[in-house]
């Protein structure tokens, strides 16, 4: 296979974040679900059901292991064509935007299929990325973005201000959008204010042009 | 591939059982069976609260004798042996595996080779045709003579996984998982168009006698052999047989300047395997399992919308399907796998990567016994 999807910087806040955005028992599907993790505790402190796609053999494993619903669908081959219209209350989608070949497709359909969307991704409009590139001349890697250009399943990175960009083009409506540091207190200020230049991930929560229901 | 008997992870030597029953069978026919008997194996135990039995369906050719050895100096052991036993994917240790020969079988069920208790003389022919709910109806028979009032899977792969299907619709409450291996809710006209060459290849035997061969002493052997390969031709991947076979000969001569008739590899194998499986099975047998084969249907009663009909459904499932298999292709599972989904039904799907074609789902090939092992531990772990 030739990409792998999985959540790298996944972490305990990620899922805290995205857990306050879903209702009680809402009907999830996670693009890339990686090991299962943020489904599994998703299900238990939200009880919500869902399914997971993922096309990494262990990461398949783990998640039939851990009891969740997981489909071994490569969404680069088969698209999302077969998943009815409005039939998830939200489609998820963390660290997996980058590696698709054809991201704008991808948001697109995930907005068709869910209520409502949320994507996380890596900003590569963070400072350190840029310097990296202007200081040493060379594709960055750091712990964010820790592989080489010639073996990283990311192929589309963008930044927070390209995103937007294209969710405007796409007509597509940013509802809420969360914006994550290296971490401490003073970058946290810079991340709120100037999130293209100091934010690592950026989360959104989206809704399609074509959603039918309201915002709660 | 021949095994040597080890009963370090096998069940090791096992014997079938037999029962009898006299409450009528009612049949998708409008016909019944008044009374029939079954045959069935099993192995490793049933626990106190009866809650840890697996009912595993077997497929076209197949019988009860799924796992260990009838005999220490038995060459093969049962069709799934790789799959069933302690410290293996259905392990014994943990679960009560059940497997019994479907009912219309020839390997000690009733079936058309017994004897019609009212004339005295073989069924042959004149034996109800059957539908895949008949066997499923049988197989809960077998379950309730058995004390169990509910499996913790039943476990199928092809014919095998139409009939796990089945159980899913048919008897919601009796199962807590269904399991669902190189199978499709119904067949594509190809497959058809298969089965029918080989039902025609027995047909057109002249030993066949309408049906009747066993009254005439003879049996339609020529024309089972040439359904079995047209049938084990189609279980395997072009890729798989160019491995295997390639051009490579079993005797004869291309070299000019003389003549000396050529047989392939391949032909020999067929004729062999084809040899084999005319021995050990009835023709009969071959033709009703095949029409229901092709007159499966999952979702015809349910206004033919796989969605509505799995709606029904009480159980989890479990999907795989394999690459390169062309008679149930990965399509075909995922067509499964989208109405569970839309029907809102908890389900996973791996589709393994396999060169073996349609008979990958009897081998041990990477990735395949983890999946299958992963979700059955996590099945024995809720119970």
């Amino acid at each position: 296979m030739s990409i792998v999807t999985r959540r790298e910087t996944a972490n305990l806040f990620d899922h805290r974040q995205l857990e306050a955005w879903l209702r009680p028992g809402a009907r999830v599907l996670d693009l890339g679900c990686g090991d299962g993790s943020l489904l599994f505790h998703l299900q238990q402190r939200r009880n919500i059901s869902g399914y997971g796609l993922e096309i990494a053999p262990e990461n398949i494993t783990a998640c039939i292991d851990k009891g969740i619903n997981v489909i071994e669908q490569d969404i680069d081959d088969r698209g999302l064509a077969s998943f009815a219209t409005n039939s998830f209350d939200c489609v998820l989608m963390t660290q997996t935007l980058q590696v698709m070949r054809y991201p704008e497709k991808v948001l697109q359909e995930m907005l068709r299929i869910g209520t409502e969307g949320i994507v996380t991704f890596p900003n590569f409009g963070y400072l350190g990325t840029r310097l990296s590139l202007l200081l040493k001349g060379r594709m960055p890697v750091s712990r964010h973005l820790p592989e080489s250009w010639y073996d990283t399943r990311n192929i589309h990175f963008c930044t927070i201000n390209d995103f937007e960009a294209l969710c405007r083009g796409l007509r597509i409506r940013i509802l809420d959008r969360i914006f994550h540091g290296p971490g401490f207190l003073t970058h946290r200020l810079l991340t709120r204010s100037w999130p293209n230049l100091f934010a690592t991930t950026a989360i959104y929560r989206l809704r399609g042009p074509h959603s039918r229901r309201h915002k709660p | 591939m021949t095994e040597t008997f080890s009963s370090e992870n096998s069940v090791g030597i096992v014997s079938s059982s037999t029962l009898h029953f006299d409450q009528p069978l009612e049949l998708d026919c409008g016909q019944q069976l008044e009374n029939y008997q079954l045959v069935y194996e099993s192995y490793g135990e049933l626990n106190k609260d009866r809650s840890n039995a697996v009912l595993i369906c077997h497929a076209l050719s197949s019988n009860h004798h799924a796992a260990g050895y009838h005999d220490p100096q038995d060459r093969k052991p049962g069709w799934w042996d790789q799959f069933i036993g302690p410290g293996k994917p259905i392990d014994t240790r943990h679960f009560h595996v059940v497997c019994m020969n479907n009912i219309g079988g020839c390997s000690g069920s009733t079936g058309p080779a017994s004897i019609h208790p009212a004339t005295g003389k073989p069924y042959g022919p004149d034996f109800p045709p059957l539908r895949i709910r008949d066997w499923v109806r049988a197989q809960a028979r077998l379950g309730e003579r058995l004390g169990i009032q509910r499996w913790a899977a039943v476990i199928g792969g092809s014919l095998g996984g139409m009939q796990a299907m089945r159980w899913s619709l048919e008897l919601p409450e009796q199962l807590r998982h269904c399991i669902i291996i190189a199978s499709a809710m119904r067949l594509s006209a190809q497959n058809i168009a298969f089965n029918e060459i080989a039902r025609q290849a027995i047909i057109a035997d002249p030993d066949f006698h309408e049906g009747r061969y066993q009254e005439h002493g003879v049996h339609p052997r020529k024309g089972l052999t040439i359904a079995r390969m047209i049938g084990h031709t189609t279980y395997l991947s072009d890729l798989a047989m160019g491995r295997k076979f390639g051009r490579e000969l079993l005797s004869g001569s291309f070299d000019r300047g003389l003549y000396q008739e050529v047989v392939f590899q391949v032909e020999s194998y067929l004729r062999h395997q084809g040899a084999v499986f005319a021995d050990g099975f009835d023709a009969n047998t071959y033709l009703l399992a095949l029409r229901a084969l092709d007159y499966f249907d999952l979702a015809r009663e349910y206004g033919n919308d796989p969605v509505a009909a799995f709606s029904h459904a009480q159980c989890q499932f479990m999907v795989i399907s394999f690459t390169s298999d062309w008679r149930f292709s990965p399509r075909r599972s995922q067509e499964i796998v989208q109405a569970l989904i839309d029907a809102r039904k908890p389900v996973s799907y791996a589709a393994i990567e396999a060169e073996q074609g349609h008979d990958a789902f009897l081998l041990p090939i990477p990735r395949y016994p983890q999946v299958l092992g992963a979700y059955m531990n996590r099945i024995h772990r809720e119970s």
